[in-house]
């Protein structure tokens, strides 16, 4: 098809979708109103026996954590299908990983300063998770891209000696199992999966929320040593991976 | 609905029709960071700090990252 | 009025279809698909807004008090991280293809294969 014949096919279906789309949206309740029938129950649980003062991490890791258990494998699977998509070809091979990366001294002063405190602010929205916005996810990209702060710091070559893969790999696997070995450890405690078998404590405390907190740690060390390898094989793809040819230039 | 909230909701609007309009993906990668930055203010606009957070790493710093690692390695092709 | 937050999901989803189809590169193209899909977040987060109510995080908040709805922003969250998952797969693909063939445009990778 040509471009001229696709872009008026799409004038057409995107005329068509947007009319139903604006019908539909029409349909939807007012944006602002009080009519939350689903929050205010799960607002009820949460803040009742569940002791959870961040109602999104009730949410998600206790009263639906099955979702969250199959978010965790897309996120596996596809940074595993990504690093075998990315690992190098029989045709590449590395090249300068010694000079990679030079930068002006006042950005690598910049993210020297920026590790610690980057490292820092991850760990803490990772353990908060139960009491105030933030958890595993949020902690643990902010903990991967801050790792990467290295490699803007110029030391690409100390980034690689300090994150070989396998380590990382089995880090990522060994949260993924955490959190399924949790949901069956409920199982045998009270014959419901990933049920919230830790006492609850009191809310908004560190120690509350049953295995919230535990489920975010869980959930964190996967998302942290997930990113890393993500960002790891796409530098390794930019930075040091040549094909045969290029390196010989 | 305040002013703030119409603000940012048109903000990302804009943001999201600049990316579309990007002329080149490594134009697109600096677009698609201020994006997610636009959209981070709307979900805090939004009482969603949770989101926000996700957001901000995610979209103003790992997936903009992404892209501008692989428009590098795909340009030296050429 | 109360129609914008909806019509800007609907204009985000639009505007990202509208790149994937006109896109010379397939790294534009995904993201677009970002764009796309940051559609869904806006109309979620916007169906379980409540005018005057602060974050679900009782912190400081008094039991009781009028919060934003907690389910639709767990599930923003989950798509915010499956949306990242995805755009790292397919610039995965996308970095395979161009090894492959040595171009990342949809138009002239379909004129390889002819």
């Amino acid at each position: 098809m040509s471009r001229r014949a696709r872009l008026a096919m799409f004038a057409v279906v995107a005329a068509a979708l947007g009319a139903a789309l604006v019908l539909a949206l029409l349909g939807l309740p007012r944006f602002g109103s009080a009519f939350h029938p689903y929050g205010d129950r799960a607002v009820a649980v949460a803040v009742g026996p569940q002791q959870t003062a961040n109602v999104v991490g009730s949410v998600t890791f206790d009263q639906r954590g099955v979702d969250t258990l199959g978010e965790e494998f897309i996120l596996f699977g596809s940074v595993i299908g990504a690093l075998v998509l990315l690992r190098p070809a029989p045709e590449e091979r590395e090249v300068g990983v010694r000079g990679a990366g030079r930068v002006m001294s006042s950005t690598g002063l910049a993210g020297y300063l920026l590790l610690p405190i980057s490292l820092l602010v991850g760990g803490y929205i990772v353990a908060h998770g139960a009491v105030s916005p933030g958890g595993g996810f949020q902690g643990g990209v902010i903990l991967a891209s801050g790792w990467h702060l290295l490699y803007v710091a110029g030391r690409y070559a100390a980034l690689r000696r300090l994150v070989p893969n396998k380590p990382l790999e089995l880090a990522e696997a060994v949260g993924g199992a955490a959190f399924a070995a949790i949901g069956v450890a409920g199982i045998g405690v009270a014959g419901v999966f990933l049920v919230n078998l830790l006492p609850k404590g009191s809310l908004g405390s560190l120690l509350s929320a049953g295995t919230v907190p535990v489920l975010n740690g869980a959930v964190g060390v996967e998302v942290t040593s997930g990113v890393v390898l993500l960002l790891a094989s796409f530098l390794d793809q930019a930075v040091v991976l040549r094909s045969i040819e290029e390196a010989d230039e | 609905m305040t002013a703030l909230l119409v603000v940012a909701l048109l903000l990302v609007a804009l943001a999201g029709t600049l990316v579309v309009l990007a002329p080149g993906p490594s134009r697109q990668a600096v677009t698609l960071s201020v994006f997610g930055l636009a959209l981070t203010v709307l979900f805090v606009v939004l009482q969603a700090p949770d989101v926000a957070l996700s957001q901000l790493g995610v979209g103003t710093v790992v997936v903009p990252l992404m892209i501008m690692l692989t428009v590098q390695k795909t340009r030296r092709g050429r | 009025m109360t129609l914008l937050p909806y019509l800007v999901a609907g204009w985000l989803f639009l505007a990202g279809c509208y790149g994937l189809v006109t896109s010379r590169n397939l790294v534009h193209a995904v993201g677009c698909l970002t764009i796309a899909q940051s559609s869904t977040y806006v109309l979620l987060l916007a169906v379980g807004y409540r005018s005057g109510a602060t974050a679900p995080v009782f912190g400081d908040l008094p039991v009781g008090a009028p919060v934003v709805d907690p389910v639709v922003q767990a599930l923003t969250l989950t798509d915010i991280v499956v949306s990242a998952t995805v755009t790292a797969l397919l610039l995965a693909l996308t970095l395979q293809i161009h090894k492959r063939h040595g171009t990342v445009d949809p138009d002239e990778l379909r004129a390889l294969r002819n």
